[in-house]
């Protein structure tokens, strides 16, 4: 190698050295804009939230919010990609913009939302932790549990919530962790562990995996609020936004009674105004998050509005069989409330 | 040209021509240049942090844990430190690696010398045994050993029992679990003297022996001069131990020491997976030692067993030594698949640690640093033992 050719050499180095250090962060609307596709991170695992049916496509209420939010920003719900991950990995995979959208019945909490990098959009499913056990053990309450031993998925606030719970009545227990719900749901059936702890919603749902569903009893006991939702990553206002109003769109047709069946005739004929603006048919507010004028219709078009969602998944005629409770609209007694669009 | 810039210039061109100082110019580039980039990803890793609001430092580590552990050496509940959390994923990971190393080495040994035996049926099942098990996933082997054949053990309520003081159930061994009392602690004081005594007594009597050249002293002796003062110190403080014996209540037995089936089923899958590595090494090992010093052996009336044990055994454990260092570190490092089974050993603890405080970076890295060095310790002492069981070149 001649003298000049090593002096070229080493410059190169040192301009990409610098180069990278100094590299800044385009907009995530942009990024997920020029890539082409949602990149959105799921459980994968939990039927009646996310699980692969056996052509391999996703189904379920976190997969919904992405295929809606990937309508609203490209007009085409079905460019979501979607990103299986463990309790364990989901932060990371989040923080490290591995996925733009972490839709993965994950609990809304101060730590997580002010410490982790990360920011809650809303709240999808009103949760509570509730405990399971075998009929065959006579037990009515989570408070007859002295000395169980319980299994638990990893990573979770049910981990946290439990040793809470159980030092509350002053009682012992031994946890079991799994990294993985298949793993917990295998442990509690063959008997490792006397009940099984989750979101009150998950048990219904892997209760479907266990052989005899009605040899299983959830206690009625609530141990914890579980409000899950989807999260973004800290510092990006705009995509932030983005997030929110799409989860309102879905909320407000179902109150405004705009469903994926007659938003056409709504759009075309309702003299109200709320659903005129909210369908894009009037106003800019598609244009003020940086959105298509008519990404309320396209989301409510492809993918239903939260009632829809809710009863597709997770209500009384699918195999979880889950009422609306506290999951109602707020007009009907629920929690589930959306801010106006205007 | 002044005379000063052409030795200059001949100065900053010798930097390159000459070979030495080359080397030179060139090592103190390729130290700049990864030095620069750890500090580029040093800072680039606190700057995204700060981007991104993820709370940094290892502040941490005295904080309530809040969740709780299966089975633990040290005594852990919800309310000790994140920094205990991880002392009890440490030991744990020691706990297995060197029950796993312990019982790996001795399959693996058995097998590796059983595939050379001369007797069709052995040698035919320790092949079988190699080629099974070595091509098997290791994740998998941990799953059969905990659903398939641990699972199916019967609950606490119908366990299995001897005598009503041991128990074998799905919840794992209970066994008793001896209790010292006070003035417990001569008894083992008094035994390590007596050992002591023996060592010293053996020593004079066998130099008495080579002197006259027989054997005079009676063999009882040694054994007394241990058993009788640990027998009378028992007796006089009272035999000061009590048993716990379990005892099964509401959920689960209380008292006694349980061994937990995730325990035992990381143990099995990684002895018997590692073990057929071994036995591959060892066979290796005595196949590199020359023919001829069997023949020799046998020639001079060494028998087949003192043969391997004197003259083949030795040799070959130079050939096997470095490989089998190879794979305690891979057992070690193995043991991380027990988090799957849920066994609380480090990879398990850290996770849940990382996911409730969300610090990647520092638990992390702390959970490479202690592999890294636990490694790094059994690599060393298997260096020093490599160097014994070298040739010794004088």
């Amino acid at each position: 190698m001649s003298y000049s050719k090593f002096a070229v050499l080493a410059a190169c180095a040192f301009v990409m050295v610098c180069g990278l250090a100094t590299s800044s962060q385009a907009a995530k609307l942009d990024q997920i804009k020029a890539r082409g596709f949602l990149r959105c991170g799921i459980n994968g695992l939990l039927p009646g939230f996310s699980t692969p049916d056996d052509q391999g496509n996703f189904s379920g209420l976190d997969v919904d919010y992405c295929r809606a939010l990937a309508a609203a920003v490209f007009g085409d719900a079905t460019s979501a990609k979607f990103t299986p991950l463990t309790a364990k990995e989901r932060f990371t995979a989040l923080q490290s913009g591995e996925v733009d959208i972490l839709s993965r019945n994950t609990t809304w909490i101060l730590s997580r939302d002010a410490s982790q990098g990360i920011n809650f959009i809303g709240v999808t499913y009103y949760d509570g932790q509730g405990i399971m056990v075998k009929k065959e053990l006579g037990i009515g309450s989570a408070k007859e549990l002295d000395g169980a031993t319980i299994c638990i998925n990893q990573g979770t606030t049910n981990e946290l919530n439990l040793a809470d719970f159980f030092r509350a009545n002053g009682q012992k227990f031994t946890a079991l962790t799994f990294e993985k719900p298949d793993e917990v749901v295998a442990a509690y059936a063959k008997g490792r562990c006397d009940a099984y702890t989750s979101d009150k919603s998950q048990l219904a749902a892997q209760r479907i995996k266990l052989p005899n569903q009605g040899d299983h009893v959830i206690l009625p006991e609530v141990l914890s609020k579980e409000p899950l939702g989807p999260a973004v990553q800290h510092g990006d206002d705009q995509w932030f936004d983005i997030g929110k109003w799409v989860y309102y769109v879905l909320l407000n047709a179902e109150e405004l009674g705009v469903t994926s069946k007659n938003v056409d005739e709504m759009r075309a004929n309702s003299k109200n105004a709320d659903v005129q603006r909210m369908l894009g048919a009037q106003g800019k507010l598609g244009e003020m998050l940086g959105l298509p004028a008519d990404f309320g219709y396209q989301v409510i078009k492809q993918v239903g509005n939260y009632g829809e969602i809710f009863d597709r998944n997770l209500g009384p005629d699918t195999p979880i069989g889950l009422e609306r409770g506290v999951n109602a609209q707020w007009n009907k007694g629920g929690l589930q409330y959306a801010p106006p669009m205007r | 040209m002044a005379l000063s810039d052409v030795t200059a210039t001949a100065r900053l061109a010798s930097l390159w021509h000459n070979p030495a100082k080359r080397a030179l110019v060139l090592q103190v580039m390729a130290v700049v240049f990864v030095a620069v980039f750890i500090l580029w990803i040093a800072n680039n890793v606190l700057d995204n942090l700060a981007r991104l609001n993820i709370a940094s430092g290892y502040g941490f580590l005295d904080q309530r844990a809040g969740f709780g552990v299966p089975t633990s050496l040290i005594e852990f509940t919800p309310e000790s430190s994140y920094l205990r959390a991880f002392a009890v994923g440490i030991l744990n990971t020691l706990l297995i690696s060197m029950m796993g190393i312990v019982a790996a080495t001795v399959l693996g040994f058995t097998m590796g010398v059983a595939r050379l035996s001369s007797n069709w049926l052995i040698r035919t099942l320790a092949t079988a045994y190699v080629e099974g098990l070595r091509n098997i996933p290791l994740l998998l082997q941990i799953f059969f050993w905990y659903f398939a054949v641990l699972g199916a053990l019967p609950q606490p309520r119908q366990a299995l029992s001897i005598s009503d003081s041991v128990f074998l159930s799905n919840r794992g061994l209970v066994m008793p679990f001896p209790i010292p009392q006070d003035g417990f602690w001569l008894t083992p004081l008094v035994l390590i003297a007596s050992i002591a005594a023996w060592f010293i007594y053996r020593r004079r009597m066998e130099d008495r022996d080579r002197l006259e050249g027989r054997k005079a002293h009676p063999r009882w002796v040694g054994p007394a001069i241990v058993v009788l003062p640990v027998l009378t110190i028992w007796l006089l403080t009272g035999g000061p131990l009590t048993w716990s014996i379990p005892q099964f209540q509401g959920f689960r037995f209380v008292g006694g020491f349980t061994v937990v089936p995730e325990l035992v089923a990381v143990w099995f899958a990684l002895s018997i997976y590692t073990g057929a590595f071994i036995a591959e090494a060892v066979r290796g090992g005595i196949l590199a030692v020359d023919r001829g010093q069997t023949d020799a052996a046998r020639a001079i009336g060494l028998t087949r067993r003192q043969t391997l044990r004197l003259v083949v055994i030795p040799q070959a454990l130079r050939v096997i030594t470095p490989p089998l260092t190879n794979q305690y570190l891979n057992l070690t490092k193995n043991s991380s698949l027990g988090a799957a089974v849920g066994y609380p050993e480090l990879m398990n603890v850290s996770g849940t640690i990382l996911n409730q405080t969300g610090q990647a970076v520092e638990v992390l890295a702390v959970t490479m640093a202690v592999y890294g060095s636990i490694c790094l310790m059994i690599a060393m002492v298997m260096n020093k033992f490599n160097a014994t069981v070298g040739i010794a070149e004088r």
